[in-house]
């Protein structure tokens, strides 16, 4: 592996990103808005807001990471850039690791904003560390280009890649323990949401958040859905064509 | 001579149609060698065969000696795509800044590339706002950075003006001075007279090949156009 290309390809994302102002306000932005929101639909349920917004933390970097990355990467497969690159000889994995870099290094800036909004102005109590919950956060935003690199080799336009936000992230969001402890889903459900990447995500912020439990199982599972993710979505960079 | 290009037997079949049947093709080191034809000759194809992007369904494909497509050849050879395939969301000297740093920032500087396609004024300018002339050309500069042994330029001078032209053939013979190998299509017959050897293909076959001299005497014409018209409708 060569750094300076992983680098490289770091820096070309977060200029990409840089000369797109609307889309970074949107990524800080968002996120401290729906709070807000949140804050006053549970004005008088504290507890509730307490719940969902912590769980929240966890949701965003995902959600926005996701999007960004399956449409990223579909305007790189349909402008030519894909080719491009991987004709050069920049491998897979460093192309790969620069996207990872940069929106690590987006989804932290993201986190530090909007947990710090959330702790401070709205009140969200953290009995575990901020630093904890920006370190989840990362690791929700990977998955979220993992899931998005790999669903957006599906899609053949950037339209049908926002179409795959409904199918491929609205379960898991309903079946995170978001909206209801999975302890209290059918069995079945719950059995679902065991193979679903988004609840050890939620349940790594809120263990986090309330100081409870431990985590090192959530790190772990989340570290497997990762490798496995980036492993699918690195097989359908083809270098050739038919 | 030796060949810094060599295809034996290519065939490529793509959903049923056959674009290349057992094609042979070398190009000779040093040299320009022009794949002239109208669209859908399968120039494109072949090129995208020597870089290694399209899957064979038959033939094989040597590029300075090693099979195309092979890792250590990345360095080596160097692809100007048709459609300019450029971050349309950077400036150019940030899209020649990111390819450099790809090959390893050998080479000509980001300014000496801009400079060689006329566009150092427009270096802070994103890519998507320039015209579709400067967008070819910042598309060619990318394929200009490092050093390349082998440059494959799929229509490299489309649409641009003929002082532009003239400045990028001069260009194209300096590299081949310091050894370099292109490999150029177009689909203008004015373009041959540029070239060491043509080719000039029709539906994915041969139709002739030679200097522009050769052709316009197995022809016994003047005018590239009429020489290749010519040659299609020779029973």
């Amino acid at each position: 592996m060569n750094s300076k290309r992983t680098i490289a390809s770091a820096r070309r994302v977060l200029l990409q990103l840089k000369h797109d102002p609307r889309s970074l306000a949107l990524i800080i932005v968002a996120p401290c808005v729906l709070m807000t929101i949140l804050k006053f639909v549970y004005w008088s349920q504290p507890q509730i807001f307490q719940h969902v917004a912590g769980s929240l933390l966890g949701v965003f970097p995902m959600l926005v990471m996701f999007l960004i990355t399956s449409v990223a990467t579909l305007r790189e497969r349909t402008s030519g850039t894909l080719e491009r690159v991987l004709i050069s000889p920049v491998s897979k994995f460093e192309f790969i690791s620069g996207y990872a870099l940069a929106f690590g290094v987006a989804s932290a800036v993201q986190a530090i904003i909007v947990s710090t909004y959330a702790i401070g102005p709205l009140g969200l109590k953290v009995i575990g560390s901020q630093a904890g919950l920006i370190f989840v956060a990362i690791l929700d935003a990977l998955l979220g280009l993992a899931l998005g690199l790999f669903v957006s080799s599906f899609a053949k336009t950037e339209f049908q890649a926002i179409q795959f936000l409904p199918i491929v992230l609205l379960p898991q969001l309903l079946l995170s323990g978001l909206l209801a402890p999975r302890e209290s889903m059918p069995r079945i459900l719950g059995d679902i949401s065991n193979f679903l990447p988004l609840s050890y995500a939620v349940d790594a912020t809120k263990k986090t958040l309330n100081g409870q439990g431990s985590i090192t199982n959530d790190y772990l599972l989340i570290s497997l859905f990762l490798v496995f993710l980036l492993g699918a979505g690195s097989l359908t960079l083809r270098r050739t064509s038919k | 001579m030796s060949s810094a290009i060599s295809i034996t037997g290519l065939s490529i079949i793509r959903e049923g149609t056959t674009i290349l049947h057992e094609f042979d093709l070398e190009v000779e080191a040093g040299k320009i060698l022009g794949l002239l034809g109208p669209s859908g000759s399968g120039k494109t194809t072949i090129m995208r065969s020597v870089v290694g992007l399209q899957r064979l369904t038959g033939g094989a494909i040597k590029v300075l000696g090693r099979p195309a497509g092979e890792k250590s050849l990345r360095t080596r050879i160097s692809y100007s795509t048709q459609d300019a395939s450029i971050y349309r969301d950077l400036t150019c000297s940030e899209n020649i800044d990111y390819f450099a740093a790809l090959q390893g920032d050998v080479g000509s500087s980001t300014d000496e590339i801009l400079e060689l396609v006329d566009l150092s004024r427009n270096r802070k300018q994103l890519a998507a706002t320039l015209s579709g002339g400067e967008r070819a050309r910042l598309a060619l500069a990318t394929a200009l950075v490092g050093a390349p042994e082998i440059l494959i330029l799929d229509e490299p001078t489309v649409g641009l003006d003929p002082l532009l032209r003239r400045d990028l053939w001069s260009l194209f013979h300096r590299f081949t001075h310091e050894g370099k190998t292109l490999l150029v299509s177009s689909h203008m017959m004015e373009e041959a007279d540029h070239c060491d050897e043509l080719v000039l293909l029709r539906e994915g076959a041969i139709l002739a090949k030679g200097t522009p001299r050769g052709l316009r005497t197995l022809a016994g014409l003047e005018n590239m156009d009429a020489v290749f018209i010519s040659l299609v409708e020779k029973p």
